[in-house]
């Protein structure tokens, strides 16, 4: 075999005079960068830095570090891209990744400060003080008319359109069944149903295991249709049309052949061990008024339930979202460049599309200033990473927000970026039944209603510091926002002062 | 089962109260034959109902005829337009005129058969699994992009305009197929084929099964089967279930 140039990313060191030589280390390792001949012997090339074997080390006697071998130094010809160029020499290939782009852009989020009363407002405090965090996602009629009943009473002269009520302004991120495993949906089923609001299905359609869980999900139709049918439709509690994911707009779904077990094959309806395409764009799909061909398909098959579109922000964001609403979209789904995915071309999740900030604050500036804001309700994803970034989010004009990595980081995802090689050690980005088994549903439900009660807490107390006790009076509210360190012409996008103003 | 029908006249009725005409009829009445005529562009007939009955159409149907559709016979008597049978999982529709592109994106199981020609992009991403299959035979002839991404399920393209000129099939045959077969009456130039796809010889299994399929779509739109069956098929396959498996480094 010819030599690689490459060297290991990581190092991993055992510590032998300690270690007890039980292999639980070996046989937790998916990767097989463990193997045992008298002693623990690592491959290092194989490590991906998921830390299964550090974290499951009776003795703690593992470590696992940055190959600390030094390149000489260049801050243009980076070790990243030395790294790349030799393992695309060798291969002749595309790049695959797996979760969101970990390039060192701005973070918008963390030069954003919240504002809190002083003085000449009084703060709430919330734990003697009512605080509603309840978010209600769909169109709003422009205006109410009522007309008056026989005795007396007034009713409403039309019914509303339907929306979907959650208890927090937090839900699950479309992660389709394919991607993840079905015991990382279980888990989700339940702690959404605990906490009163959703999961998005993703686009690999529903176990029947989960059919139950209908009114707490979320369905998607995507390009490839996969798990797509009349019964799939009608069990959510709305639809999501997925046009982009900010980890990969423009270019399709790519489940790998690895990841195609019988299951999978089973609900996507492909053969076992076959790539799971799905095309760029949906074919029946290729104009505003196509999009609003599909979203009446599926409210016809529905009885008019809510219809969700998911769009990645890029460029023009502004105009794509008031045309997706004006083709009747009651909820518009935007997904940040920083957002993840189960595999995608590198290329693509490092260097396409914008910040969510920004895409946020001019989508739902120009829906208001097009009188249109009432039509659809927006949810913002692509790295919400705490309850602050939900806050500044809903700050700066959405709804609610959706989170997919920070849930899969609460029930043991260590970000390590190799969704796409389905071994994951946790169980969560795997098909494989030997490593789907490590994830109990139960046990993660309650890490998911944890993060998620935590994150509630926080935002109340954030509420009560600025005044608020509704978290709809937050909504697109930039005054409580302040920059630091923001070029002015962001300030302006964001339509938020510096501060100190 | 007793045959009970109802007669509807859809002359200036919007999609969404013939649509619901339709449903009551079949969900809550119990029809199990509703005939439709005046139609004229009204979408998403027989959109997602999941029962068995007859739709006859007399006019031509809007846009996604059927679509997430799973169990009705839909007929139309007239031509249809684009996104017939889109995502449907279980029925059949049945066209004694010509459809136009995207025809069974994403079909899922049942049939559509098309009596005249077809557009672009038709059987884009069919699947099957199992004893689940779907099919779709057009009669005439097809635009570029037949079978697309095409994952599982059966697309036959018969060619029966003999005087028509221009070739069967347009460009790009079967591109980004990872499963499933494409049959095609006569020949077909190879330069049209997508890369992932070849022609392999027509085995016996292969021959009875288009025999009992053409069988059942000459009786269904009055066509001579002898006559389909004059000439010789082409089977297309792609050549890898995993055509992108080396694309990528991991």
């Amino acid at each position: 075999m010819r030599r690689s140039y490459l060297i290991p990313e990581f190092v991993v060191d055992i510590e032998h005079t300690n270690c007890r030589r039980c292999k639980r280390c070996v046989m937790n390792c998916s990767y097989e960068a463990l193997s045992f001949e008298n002693k623990v012997v690592p491959d290092n090339f194989k490590c991906v830095a998921c830390h299964r074997c550090v974290v499951y080390c009776p003795e703690q006697v593992i470590t696992v570090r940055k190959n600390p071998t030094d390149f000489k130094g260049s801050a243009n010809w980076t070790d990243r891209h030395r790294l790349d160029i030799w393992k695309q020499a060798e291969t002749g290939s595309i790049l695959l990744t797996g979760m969101g782009n970990d390039l060192p852009y701005e973070i918008i989020f963390d030069h954003l400060v919240l504002d809190a009363c002083q003085v000449t407002n009084p703060s709430i405090d919330p734990l003697r003080e009512p605080m509603e965090l309840r978010t209600y996602l769909g169109k709003k009629p422009d205006s109410l008319e009522f007309v008056e009943t026989p005795d007396g009473k007034l009713k409403l002269k039309e019914k509303p359109p339907k929306n979907l009520k959650l208890e927090i302004p937090i839900v699950f991120a479309p992660m389709s069944y394919g991607a993840i495993s079905l015991n990382s949906h279980k888990a989700m089923a339940m702690a959404a149903k605990e906490m009163g609001t959703v999961m998005h299905t993703g686009e690999g359609g529903l176990h029947e295991e989960l059919y139950d869980y209908g009114q707490y999900t979320i369905t998607q139709c995507a390009s490839g249709r996969f798990g797509v049918h009349a019964d799939y439709l009608k069990r959510g509690i709305a639809v999501d049309i997925k046009i982009g994911q900010g980890a990969k707009p423009g270019i399709g779904g790519h489940l790998p052949g690895e990841k195609v077990g019988l299951d999978i094959s089973k609900t996507r309806m492909i053969p076992m061990g076959t790539d799971a395409l799905s095309p760029a764009p949906h074919h029946d799909i290729y104009s505003i008024e196509d999009l609003r061909q599909l979203i009446f398909a599926i409210k016809e098959a529905t009885g008019y339930k809510p219809v969700s579109v998911k769009i990645a922000t890029v460029h023009n964001i502004a105009a794509i979202a008031s045309g997706v609403v004006r083709a009747g979209a009651d909820i518009v789904y935007l997904d940040g460049f920083r957002g993840g995915t189960g595999a995608a071309p590198r290329i693509v999740r490092d260097h396409v599309g914008i910040p969510l900030e920004l895409a946020l604050a001019s989508v739902d500036d120009r829906l208001r200033q097009e009188g249109i804001r009432n039509h659809a309700s927006l949810i913002a994803a692509g790295s919400i990473r705490s309850a602050a970034d939900a806050i500044k989010a809903i700050a700066l004009g959405a709804d609610a927000v959706a989170i997919g990595t920070g849930a899969l980081i609460a029930i043991g995802c260590r970000v390590c970026q190799t969704c796409h090689m389905g071994r994951c050690a946790w169980g969560i980005a795997t098909q494989r039944p030997e490593l789907t088994r490590r994830l109990d549903p139960e046990i993660a439900a309650e890490r998911l209603i944890n993060l998620l009660r935590a994150w509630s807490l926080e935002i109340k107390e954030v509420l009560g510091s600025l005044g608020l006790n509704a978290i709809e009076s937050l909504r697109g509210s930039r005054e409580r926002l302040r920059g630091i360190g923001l070029d002015s012409q962001t300030l302006d996008i964001l339509a938020v002062k510096a501060a100190g103003k | 089962m007793d045959e009970k029908k109802l007669v509807i006249d859809a002359h200036d009725i919007y999609y969404k109260e013939l649509n619901e005409m339709v449903r009551d009829a079949i969900l809550n009445k119990d029809y199990n034959i509703v005939e439709l005529d005046n139609v004229n562009g009204q979408r998403y007939i027989g959109d997602a109902i999941e029962k068995e009955a007859t739709i006859i159409i007399n006019g031509v149907p809007g846009n996604d005829l059927g679509a997430f559709m799973s169990g009705p016979t839909i007929i139309v008597n007239d031509n249809v337009q684009d996104a017939v049978g889109n995502t449907m999982s279980l029925g059949k529709i049945v066209v004694h005129g010509q459809a136009s592109d995207v025809i069974g994106y994403g079909m899922r199981g049942g049939k559509i058969f098309i009596k005249g020609d077809v557009g672009y992009r038709v059987g884009i991403h069919m699947k099957a699994y199992k004893e689940r299959m779907s099919y779709i035979v057009a009669g005439g002839n097809a635009g570029d992009f037949f079978g697309e991404y095409m994952a599982g399920g059966i697309l036959v393209l018969l060619g029966l305009e003999e005087e028509d000129e221009r070739p069967i099939v347009g460009d790009y045959l079967g591109t980004g197929m990872h499963g499933g077969i494409i049959y095609v009456r006569g020949e077909v130039n190879k330069k049209k084929l997508g890369k992932e796809v070849g022609i392999v010889d027509m085995t016996d299994a292969d021959m009875k099964e288009l025999e009992k399929l053409l069988k059942e779509y000459a009786a269904d739109l009055d066509l001579d089967y002898e006559n389909i069956m004059s000439k010789p098929f082409l089977k297309i396959i792609p050549v890898s279930h995993r055509p992108y498996g080396r694309l990528y480094a991991y």
